[in-house]
């Protein structure tokens, strides 16, 4: 870890993805995230729906993206998390899916449609929302790996205008429960949110605001990661 | 801990924010079924407003030789059967103390039906519909409007009923603390499928006493058309402890999830799925918009593999030829989807016949006009 405040980086797969996360690393992140795309992903907003569109115009499939995933490890240190849908490891297998996944480099995985419950035996960091009752982030604390990524608000990916109103009950709430790391993602954008974010949480995850930047290439990403890092750090 | 399976079936495929408020509308569902007076309240809807029972129709001349007859759903007010589910979710709302109602459609029925409810109820009322589909559809999106109802087109994918009920699913994630997801077919994450099924269940129950009065016997087939299946299995519920009698559902031939699906995750369920091998959901093509949907109810693909009901499909040409045949025949337009189980029940090895016409199809003029 490069500070205190964990930062974790969401790149959806494709042929650049490698260096950018290289580029996302050198600017500060400790983990990344690579979106495996899916056809109808219900918990994205526009920005990620259309870079998965693009992803698998450019033939991202799942053998591709597991040798973007393999790619990328040899590239990078830091923890790398597969994120993707229900429909992808139903189709490769579950299990298979997640051997396939670790062999390739893979530290844990999240499934945005799987909902703690689900599929227990599928070791995975699980989600939790505002919506979430004690007794579900309870469930989800017992099941998850190694840290909890907290929804911040009730809505799908994507920039918000500011920082959510729904956070701090979720971090009081989940504080209360457990013990495991809590990151906090979707809806934050600039250096201005994750500081306020990162005051609650032990982390932040970034993903649409990352996945536009990552459009203009490994040094924009890389400048835009570090304005985190040192929002986070300072 | 999985809940709502049939067979493998189901299940809940849905990011957690939503979890809370499936657990909220089984419990409000399960507490709605033991009290009499919401039953109550939905057939005194059914009879006062909907136009309950709807009757059932001999036809003679559509297929001479067999006495096929007709479950007249067309009938049903906003004509076809989805007022059934829409009524009875608009009731279990209020229960639950929502005031907005977000829906997806296809076909413009579904949407309909749920603008009608809301304004019979002053709902708030969002309906999503893919673009292709407000093109094909647009007597009902001029309905919707009138009805006072918010139609958001969903202008990205395949701008059919697939990317609406994406964009509804969203829309629910952002207001699930005010809103009702008023899904419109027998699909999604459970309770969904178990409600949909109960809230139609009432074609096939009127169906059954009313074919044993008219009869005095059991049909041998009973036919109805599938795209997320919710007529069917409607009507399919009256009749699946009768051993004896066969059951048919109709697929459109470029939409058939179960006749050419594999097991895939579609909007919250796990169910037979239009998808290829990587789990990317395909495009269906149906000339029917109704239809037009690469998933099926999980209720339906269990059905498929206990071999309780046979699946089958037909022809956007084939449901044509029905649709201006029962139009020429019995003076009755047909729905386009509906026309797939009028098409199919033609060559059925059987004499007596049930067929769910599930909707009218003024809606469909345009479309069949510029095809016949």
């Amino acid at each position: 870890m490069t500070g205190e405040k964990t930062l974790v980086i969401y790149l959806m797969a494709g042929p650049d993805t490698p260096a950018l996360a290289e580029a996302a690393v050198a600017g500060g992140a400790d983990i990344v995230e690579i979106g495996f795309p899916f056809s109808d992903p219900l918990a994205d907003g526009p920005v990620i729906r259309r870079a998965g569109e693009r992803a698998l115009a450019q033939g991202m499939r799942t053998a591709a993206c597991l040798d973007c995933l393999a790619e990328t490890r040899r590239l990078v240190d830091v923890p790398l998390v597969p994120m993707t849908y229900a429909s992808i490891l139903e189709a490769y297998g579950w299990e298979r899916f997640a051997d396939a996944a670790r062999a390739a480099g893979a530290t844990s995985l999240i499934v945005a449609d799987l909902p703690a419950g689900e599929r227990p035996e599928l070791r995975r960091v699980q989600l939790v929302a505002p919506t979430s009752t004690d007794e579900r982030l309870r469930l989800a604390a017992e099941q998850t790996d190694g840290w909890l990524y907290l929804v911040t608000l009730t809505g799908t990916t994507g920039a918000r205008a500011g920082p959510s109103g729904q956070l701090p009950g979720l971090v009081e709430r989940a504080r209360r429960i457990t013990d495991v790391p809590l990151y906090a993602g979707f809806g934050i954008s600039t250096p201005e949110h994750a500081r306020e974010t990162a005051v609650l949480a032990d982390g932040i995850v970034v993903g649409s605001r990352a996945v536009e930047l990552a459009e203009e290439g490994p040094d924009a990403l890389c400048e835009y990661v570090a304005s985190l890092r040192t929002a986070l750090d300072g | 801990m999985t809940t709502g399976l049939y067979g493998t079936y189901g299940g809940r495929y849905v990011p957690e924010t939503l979890i809370p408020a499936l657990d909220e509308l089984e419990a409000g569902w399960a507490a709605a079924r033991r009290d009499p007076s919401f039953q109550n309240e939905l057939d005194r809807l059914g009879r006062e407003y909907a136009g309950r029972p709807t009757p059932l129709t001999l036809s003679e001349r559509f297929a001479p030789g067999k006495r096929i007859y007709l479950k007249r759903e067309d009938l049903l007010h906003t004509g076809a059967h989805k007022l059934n589910n829409a009524l009875g979710q608009a009731v279990l709302a209020q229960r639950l103390g929502k005031r907005r109602i977000v829906a997806e459609t296809g076909a413009g029925q579904h949407g309909v039906a749920t603008a009608t409810v809301c304004a019979r109820f002053g709902l708030e009322c969002v309906v999503y519909m893919g673009a292709e589909d407000m093109r094909r559809q647009r007597p009902n999106v001029e309905r919707m409007g009138l009805l006072g109802a918010e139609v958001r087109p969903v202008e990205f994918g395949t701008k059919t009923l697939k990317e609406a009920t994406s964009e509804a699913i969203r829309d629910w994630i952002t207001n699930v603390e005010t809103t009702h997801y008023l899904i419109g077919s027998c699909v999604g994450p459970h309770p969904y499928p178990e409600l949909v099924r109960e809230l139609q269940s009432v074609i096939g129950r009127e169906s059954r006493t009313q074919i044993l009065e008219a009869e005095g016997r059991l049909p041998e087939v009973v036919v109805a058309c599938v795209g997320g299946g919710s007529n069917a299995i409607g009507m399919f519920a009256g009749f699946l402890d009768d051993a004896e009698v066969k059951m048919v559902g109709v697929e459109a031939r470029g939409a058939a999830s179960l006749s050419s699906g594999r097991p895939g995750v579609l909007h919250g369920a796990r169910s037979s799925i239009l998808a290829d091998e990587d789990g990317q959901i395909l495009d269906a093509h149906s000339i029917s918009a109704g239809l037009d949907y690469p998933g099926v109810g999980p209720e339906h693909a269990a059905l498929r593999d206990s071999g309780r009901v046979e699946y089958v499909s037909a022809t956007d040409d084939e449901a044509l030829a029905a649709f201006r045949r029962l139009a020429e025949t019995e003076g009755i337009i047909p729905a386009l989807e509906p026309a797939h189980a009028l098409a199919r029940a033609a060559d059925l090895d059987a004499g007596l016949v049930l067929i769910c016409l599930s909707g009218r199809g003024d809606k469909d003029l345009d479309q069949a006009l510029a095809h016949l």
